[in-house]
């Protein structure tokens, strides 16, 4: 691993995408728009401040693990990650490079989401917001991450497409937002606690419940990243520079 | 002519190259020599590319061994002292063909000083220099193909593989091309150059001529004219093919006349 080649990937990729100001601007507006219809659906009702602050983590997640599936399925599909697999470039580097990119990304999209939710739509946020922002952006490199590591196993981009209902919907489902965990029957409970968005929704609830909550929210935090570097090491490792 | 372990780039003994049951690429013994410009010729389908693939080092391989400069091809110090060209221009349509090169370049380890003169120096070479500043996906596709080899020349490797990097351009810039490789050849670097396109073996020191995963010849142009008695290329691969035929190899008559086309775009 080198950090000089983990940085020069990274900003090659944010390179492509600043010359494509459309997917920047849906990448910042699209959870926004979302927030905002939530908010009006539930107008006059506490509804929203239940369901803003985990969708704020969730949208940014699965937004980020489109993307980073389809961007990792281009670089295959055009040759050259092929070329740079026969240059002196680490697995680990292109990989961490593409983290990084996106982490900014996610950082930008969170940012812009949180900032919001909080002052336009006022969600209430009884930790710090900071926090917020914090356990968001960490909730979208989870998604690049697992995008990174699925996109391995796409042939297309139909396939790439289709592993969002097959590997984000189930997580969605389990992770506490329709029904609390608990609630849960006993082995989807089970299931639950194996599943990284779970731990993603449950810093995110904390934080805008328990204003006293850190120590919870750092623990599952720790949690998430550390389903981001097993998904980033899982990522690394399909990726081979001798293929048939 | 023989040719001492020494002074081969690329050595390879009993090759084999398996895909879906059968052999797609069987060579006991090749060496090429450094500092020379070899042609890999051959129809579509031949094994070029897995052969290239396999000096590479990115393509699996059944048995034998193949090496570069002394070592395994595909050992990590080898990976930037290797220029590789594939047939698609692999580069990133999305950036211009300045932030092209200069990630390349930092890939092999161009200093960050030296980026910028390296960028311009490989854009000169390939003579486009009006065209730093253009997206790759703005530029037709003979200039695209041009980037891909700027690409491959970051770094000044010491070897080249090209997968048909004149295949679709216009004779002009077939003729530049091969202009650069010879220039290329002259400063020390070995150049492998594999085409479907006969014509351009007269461009080439030595001629590679490969046939359904088999090498039919190993020799200079001269040489592979005089060995088969014929006045052109394409009539000695034919006799060649015979020979082999003959002496029991493959069916002679397998898709041969669709063999070769001359000059034409893909």
């Amino acid at each position: 691993m080198s950090v000089r080649l983990t940085l020069a990937t990274a900003s090659r990729v944010l390179r492509q995408v600043r010359h494509d100001p459309r997917t920047i601007a849906l990448l910042v507006v699209v959870p926004c728009v979302l927030l905002g219809l939530l908010a009006w659906i539930y107008d006059n009702t506490p509804v929203f401040d239940q369901l803003g602050a985990p969708l704020l983590g969730i949208f940014p997640f699965i937004v980020m693990f489109l993307v980073t599936s389809v961007a990792t399925l281009r670089e295959r599909q055009s040759g050259t990650l092929e070329r740079l697999l026969a240059m002196p470039l680490g697995k680990g580097d292109l990989i961490a490079g593409y983290a990084v990119a996106f982490g900014v990304l996610a950082a930008v999209q969170a940012l812009a989401a949180a900032a919001f939710a909080v002052y336009v739509l006022g969600l209430d946020v009884a930790g710090s917001a900071w926090l917020l922002v914090l356990v968001a952006v960490v909730d979208a490199v989870l998604g690049t991450a697992l995008g990174l590591f699925v996109s391995a196993f796409a042939r297309s981009e139909f396939q790439a497409v289709q592993f969002l209902p097959a590997f984000i919907l189930p997580q969605f489902l389990l992770c506490g937002l329709l029904t609390p965990r608990e609630n849960l029957p006993d082995v989807l409970n089970t299931v639950s606690d194996v599943l990284p968005l779970s731990y993603a929704v449950d810093a995110m609830r904390a934080v805008t419940v328990d204003a006293d909550a850190t120590g919870d929210v750092l623990r599952d935090l720790l949690i998430v990243l550390g389903f981001v570097v097993v998904a980033l090491a899982l990522g690394a490792g399909t990726l081979r520079r001798r293929t048939a | 002519m023989m040719i001492s372990m020494t002074d081969a780039t690329i050595a390879i003994d009993d090759l084999v190259v398996r895909r879906g049951g059968h052999d797609v690429v069987r060579i006991p013994a090749l060496e090429v020599p450094a500092g020379c410009v070899t042609g890999l010729m051959g129809p579509s389908g031949c094994g070029k590319t897995t052969l290239m693939r396999s000096i590479v080092g990115v393509q699996r391989v059944a048995g034998g061994t193949v090496e570069v400069f002394g070592q395994p091809a595909g050992a990590a110090p080898l990976r930037s002292r290797i220029g590789y060209v594939t047939q698609d221009p692999s580069v990133y349509d999305d950036l211009t063909v300045a932030e092209n090169l200069r990630y390349f370049a930092t890939v092999v380890g161009v200093r960050r000083r030296d980026l910028d003169a390296e960028v311009q120096r490989v854009i000169a070479q390939v003579v486009l220099g009006d065209h730093a500043k253009a997206r790759v996906d703005q530029l037709s596709g003979g200039q695209r193909s041009r980037v891909s080899l700027a690409a491959a020349l970051v770094g000044t490797p010491e070897l080249l593989v090209l997968d048909e990097p004149t295949v679709g351009l216009d004779p002009v810039l077939r003729r530049d091309l091969w202009t650069i490789f010879r220039r290329l050849a002259d400063d020390g670097v070995t150049l492998l150059v594999s085409s479907h396109v006969m014509d351009e073996a007269s461009r080439c020191d030595r001629l590679l001529l490969m046939r359904a995963g088999v090498l039919l010849a190993d020799d200079t142009l001269p040489g592979v004219l005089e060995s088969t008695g014929q006045q052109d290329v394409e009539s000695a691969f034919l006799t060649l093919v015979d020979r082999a035929a003959a002496a029991g190899h493959r069916d002679p008559h397998d898709t041969l006349e669709s063999s070769f086309e001359r000059g034409a775009p893909r």
